[in-house]
């Protein structure tokens, strides 16, 4: 069954929340989920782009007073 | 966005140009793209093990910055190698003139390379100056 972890990347700045979103899927298996908070905006706008880009699935992000919840699945 | 190469000169010493050179290195590199870095001047100092590396800002932004959160500058540096394959070579000149030993580098570096090189393999890529 796939499995979801969370990173909690609140306080940090961009590009950290999303680096450290990447050092998270390289440990986790295909199928997985990783869901990253961050409390930076930028990084809540910027991490779907590499999603997308690198060919990973955005399962989804909201936001809850100022933290966003962003879930990713490891496609590949 | 296709993949590219992007090639980056850094030579600065100032923490906002450092900062921002580290930036595009490590989101470059993550995001499939093959990233060369090369350090001179007043910014290979800071890639000496155990050195001070605290760069001093080089207007209000840099100040503001020191009292935030932000990734250091040399950990985005280790992250675009480590999980993006970027390289990064220090100056083979400016090791001479500071009198740096290789050994005494990060090992997250790549062998130095002389100028010449550099632009060589950099060939039609980007290349971003910091």
């Amino acid at each position: 069954m796939a499995e979801k972890k969370t990173i909690d990347a609140r306080g940090s700045y961009c590009p950290g929340p999303l680096m450290e979103l990447i050092a998270g899927i390289k440990l986790i298996e295909v199928g997985d989920e990783l869901e990253v908070l961050s409390s930076d905006k930028g990084s809540a706008n910027d991490i779907p782009e590499w999603v997308n880009k690198v060919g990973h699935e955005m399962v989804s992000s909201t936001e809850d007073q100022g933290v966003w919840h962003i879930v990713v699945r490891k496609a590949k | 966005m296709s993949n590219s190469s992007i090639s980056i000169m850094l030579v600065s010493g100032s923490h906002e140009r450092l900062q921002m050179a580290a930036m595009v290195a490590s989101v470059g590199a993550v995001s499939g793209n093959e990233v060369a870095v090369f350090l001179s001047m007043n910014a290979l100092q800071y890639f000496v093990k155990d050195a001070n590396a605290e760069a001093p800002a080089e207007g209000s932004f840099g100040e503001i910055m020191s009292g935030k959160n932000v990734p250091h500058f040399k950990n985005l540096f280790e992250s675009a190698v480590e999980l993006g394959d970027a390289k990064i070579y220090p100056c083979s000149m400016a090791m001479d003139v500071l009198e740096i030993a290789e050994e005494a580098l990060e090992s997250y570096l790549s062998e130095p390379l002389g100028l010449t090189k550099f632009l060589v393999d950099a060939g039609d890529s980007q290349i971003w100056t910091f």
